[in-house]
């Protein structure tokens, strides 16, 4: 803390006042109401709601339709996860590396982090498309019947390309910032160590890079699992039917189509368990972070 | 009258651990004293309670003629100038001389004419446009002094002004913080762990270790006649030779078998001492004239010569002109007795 | 001598470089292989938008997606912006550009004074009550909007700020990204300045206002940029929150086209769509590209 503070009182507590209203409405109440509200089932015709304990997370752990999804999910998670990282961090050694025209890489290959996911998707659904996609034309190419929306495993490709996409420059950034805050005689003295670039990076460059990894593989799984949302729902554009989609959307199509509130409410606490989980996990990984250093 | 008095001043942390112990002192209107001691002696926590920045855990402290324990520091008519500048980045030079001026509702015309004549006096009026990520350190320092002068305080505090400084540029500011202080004549109270500082900047110097102030004195009191074993290894470079003895109680005391030393002036205490002695207050003669020295080193300096070596079986060090032909090698030390401290043992105290 | 020795070194010096030379430009040459293929496959969909941007739906139709570019890219822009369209026709491009805008802006300047100020009464005083307030602003890290989304839109709609600007907004601002940013931020502001301002008579008031406001203005600067880019981007909320097509974004809106594009019957307006798209993207890009540097700063430094 600081050396030296003022000791007013209420200057302070007004100051905080507006913030912690904002979270107590907008965040702390619809928590607990989303925790309340796993416990009950409400009634179908809306004459109330009936306490039922468990009875929705039971529900939900033996729905074959909610572990197909929670499986979609991890699958999804740990592809997109890992492509979107090994990708930019392959650029990002690259564009660390060359001297010519760093800088203009740099803006050629972060600009797509201002492009919302809902837009991307639409580009994606173009792309994607039956009758005018391009890439639709080249799978027919190969031979293979590309449809999107109808085939599981088409729309699933889809989403995947599409999430890559998004999140590589973010990757790209953090991989390139840190790569370009390892001291310079360090590299030097590697340099002179060991002749052989690949084998530099895998033992030098890349424990070095190590705590920046960890920081974005969970950065990168809290953003396969939320913020893909856009993406999923301008794919199936809208219409979730047989599609693939993530727990998240699950959610949303379970409460606001299905007028399920009970089981949604549900698997929202699931959801929050795991990211508290993830967000534990990234702050003791935060602490070493800096023992690192 | 005093212009600041304190009365059983101390400061305690959370846990117990007292950084100030109990104090109580006066410093006369427009004296320059100086608070020295090692890193952790409690003299800037010191300074930061008399300047408001602390609290004070007990006691009284007044400025003046009024208690100011529980005033802000604004409105404690200080000013001071800290280690590292703390000139307000974004504003220029002009601006941060200016800002606790504006602060206090001075009128505008009175501001400007106040900053103009505090430029004048520290050389800044060429840069009053700048902004201190412009400036050198040394002209930082002194827009640091200007936001002080011109605020036209009764009392100035400096917390190690001159430690970022390159050592040339520190013995230059040394200077002329002096003068300008007389010039002014604003009572100010100066930290440092630098005693070459506190030797030559001081009206009165504070020596302070542990958080208890060890001794008070003029420069050359603090010198010719400290009062502990800390006082006397602290000030004065190289330091002053400590060595155990055994004293007779009758003018002389036996380091070991072959050496023993007279001593000038009584003292109570009987049995072993430290003996100390300054490097220069030892003069050089042959193996045979006088106390049995081991020269092993010679250190040359240009004006002078340190010759460190063993004597009665520890390490001493002897300060000897530019023309000795002092060689490593068994030589002989004359020493005068009228310049032997007696410290007790464990105590450290002058005896 | 000396001449000769000097002519010694000299050679010496230029043979491995020129070794050197030879054997990197062939790696050179892959890296930048490899990067102009990352370039592209990040330009290419985007291009591809813009070339049908530039055609006739029927042409699209018909040839499907293609590289080169057509005659109708103004008038697509033309429609995109200024036609009604929608299910009641009452909107247009140019409104939903204008609530997109108002979005962005309105959640950056939002985000901003409610995470500084909150961040000050944190750092800078002595309270007990802070470090409850911290804990409690902490903990909304833990659980992004998504999870709780059904009560969200509950509460706001309890509370009767659906299709209101408001509502819009304002939910979005619960959360601790900004608040931990501008603490991380002060808590590296040397202890000095606090105390020189002290000693100058400043308030924490005058304080805040004339020193670590324009201390932090470059901070902000890289704050404003991303929560910009965030509050314009957004798709979950928005979709919910306004059903009135009046207060539809550019992004919400791409959702009704899509709604459409499944439902219609007729060919979908893949010009004015993409068109539209575009038109999305712009705002939040050229901002990211020209402030590229305040950008990459403000990110690094936000997510730690």
């Amino acid at each position: 803390m600081k050396r030296s503070q003022f000791s007013h009182i209420s200057l302070p507590i007004l100051l905080l006042v507006p913030q912690l209203i904002i979270i107590g409405v907008f965040f702390y109440w619809p928590a607990w109401r989303a925790l309340h509200s796993s416990f009950y089932l409400e009634d179908p015709f809306g004459f109330g709601s009936q306490f039922v304990g468990m009875a929705n997370y039971t529900r939900l752990f033996t729905s074959a339709e909610y572990m197909k999804v929670a499986r979609f999910t991890l699958f999804f998670t740990a592809l997109v996860t890992f492509l979107a990282l090994a990708i930019s961090l392959l650029l990002a050694v690259k564009a660390d590396k060359v001297i010519r025209g760093a800088k203009t890489y740099r803006t050629l290959l972060m600009w797509v982090y201002a492009v919302a996911p809902p837009v991307a998707g639409l580009v994606g659904v173009m792309l994607f498309d039956q009758n005018i996609g391009i890439i639709t034309e080249f799978f027919a190419f190969l031979g293979y019947d590309y449809r999107l929306g109808v085939s599981y495993a088409d729309t699933a490709l889809a989403m995947i390309v599409v999430s890559v996409w998004i999140q590589i420059p973010v990757n790209f950034i953090f991989f390139l910032s840190g790569l370009q805050s390892i001291p310079r005689h360090v590299r030097e003295a590697a340099m002179i160590d060991n002749p052989s670039g690949f084998r530099r990076f895998w033992e030098v460059t890349f424990p070095l890079l190590a705590p920046t990894a960890f920081f974005l593989v969970v950065i990168n799984i809290t953003y396969s699992l939320f913020d893909t949302f856009g993406v999923i729902d301008t794919l199936v554009k809208n219409n979730p039917a047989s599609n693939p989609m993530t727990l998240v959307y699950k959610v949303f199509v379970d409460g606001f189509r299905g007028n399920d509130i009970g089981g949604s409410s549900a698997q929202s606490v699931v959801l929050m368990v795991l990211v508290l989980a993830l967000t534990i996990f990234q702050f003791r990984l935060l602490e070493r972070r800096i023992h690192y250093a | 009258m005093a212009k600041v008095s304190v009365s059983n001043l101390s400061k305690t942390y959370g846990k117990g651990n007292q950084a100030v112990k109990p104090c109580s002192f006066h410093i006369a209107d427009g004296e320059f004293v100086v608070l020295v001691g090692p890193s952790g002696c409690g003299k800037s926590t010191l300074l930061r309670m008399i300047a408001g920045l602390e609290d004070i855990t007990s006691g009284e402290l007044r400025i003046g003629d009024r208690v100011v324990n529980d005033l802000d520091p604004a409105e404690r008519d200080i000013a001071m100038v800290f280690q590292n500048y703390a000139l307000y980045p974004h504003m220029t030079v002009a601006k941060n001389i200016a800002y606790g001026l504006k602060n206090r509702g001075t009128p505008a015309p009175v501001i400007e004419q106040k900053v103009r004549e505090a430029a004048d006096i520290l050389n800044l009026t060429e840069y009053l446009d700048r902004k201190p990520g412009q400036l050198s350190g040394g002209q930082r320092q002194r827009v640091a002094m200007g936001r002080a002068i011109v605020r036209d305080p009764a009392l100035f505090l400096f917390d190690e002004p001159l430690s970022n400084l390159d050592a040339k540029l520190r013995n230059q500011m040394r200077i002329e913080i002096r003068k300008l202080q007389r010039r002014l004549g604003v009572t100010s109270i100066y930290v440092t762990h630098d005693q070459v500082e506190a030797m030559t900047m001081a009206d009165r110097i504070f020596v302070l270790n542990d958080g208890r102030i060890e001794q008070v004195g003029t420069p050359a009191e603090i010198y010719h006649k400290p009062a502990s074993t800390f006082v006397a290894s602290f000030m004065g470079a190289p330091p002053m030779n400590l060595l155990p003895g055994d004293y007779n109680g009758n003018g002389s005391v036996r380091l070991n078998e072959e050496t023993t030393i007279r001593i000038a002036e009584p003292a109570d205490h009987k049995g072993v001492v430290k003996l100390g002695v300054r490097p220069e207050d030892v003069s050089l003669a042959a193996p045979d004239d006088g106390v049995p020295f081991q020269i092993d080193v010679v250190e040359e300096l240009g004006a002078n010569r340190l010759l460190h070596g063993n004597l009665a079986g520890h390490p001493f060090t002897v300060s000897v002109g530019k023309e000795s032909d002092a060689t490593p090698g068994l030589a002989g030390l004359r020493i005068d007795p009228s310049a032997i401290h007696l410290f007790h043992p464990e105590e450290g105290r002058r005896l | 001598m000396a001449v000769a020795d000097s002519y010694l070194s000299v050679s010496q010096t230029a043979e491995p470089a020129r070794r050197k030379r030879r054997g990197v430009r062939l790696s050179t040459i892959a890296d930048h292989a490899i990067l102009i293929a990352g370039a592209l496959f990040m330009l290419v969909p985007v291009y591809l938008a813009l070339t049908t941007a530039s055609h006739e739906a029927v042409h699209i139709q018909r040839e499907g997606l293609s590289f080169g570019f057509g005659d109708d890219l103004v008038k697509n822009f033309d429609a995109a912006l200024f036609a009604k369209g929608g299910f009641t026709g009452a909107i247009t491009g140019t409104t939903m550009l204008m609530n997109s805008f108002i979005l962005g802006v309105g959640f950056a300047v939002g985000k901003i004074v409610l995470s500084m100020i909150a961040a000050y009464a944190i750092v800078y005083f002595r309270l007990r009550f802070a470090t409850f307030a911290f804990w409690a602003i902490f903990t909304t890290i833990l659980l992004p909007l998504e999870v709780r989304i059904v009560p969200s839109y509950e509460v706001i709609q309890g509370i009767g700020l659906t299709n209101t600007y408001t509502g819009l907004i304002v939910p979005l601002l619960a959360s601790a990204t900004g608040t931990f940013f501008f603490r991380q931020f002060f808590l590296s502001v040397p202890d000095e300045l606090v105390e020189a301002a002290r000693i100058d008579g400043a308030g924490p008031v005058k304080f805040f206002i004339d020193i670590l406001v324009p201390l932090s203005r470059t901070m902000i600067a890289a704050i404003f940029i991303i929560m910009f880019v965030y509050g314009w981007n957004q798709y979950l909320w928005p979709t919910l929150i306004t059903t009135e097509e009046g207060l539809f974004t550019l992004v919400r809106g791409i959702r009704q086209i899509i709604q459409a594009m499944a439902e219609g019957s007729q060919i979908p307006e893949y010009g004015r769509m993409m068109a539209l798209a575009i038109i999305a993207m712009l705002p939040p890009v050229a901002i990211v590209i020209l402030f590229q540097s305040w950008f990459v700063k403000g990110l690094v430094e936000s997510e730690k």
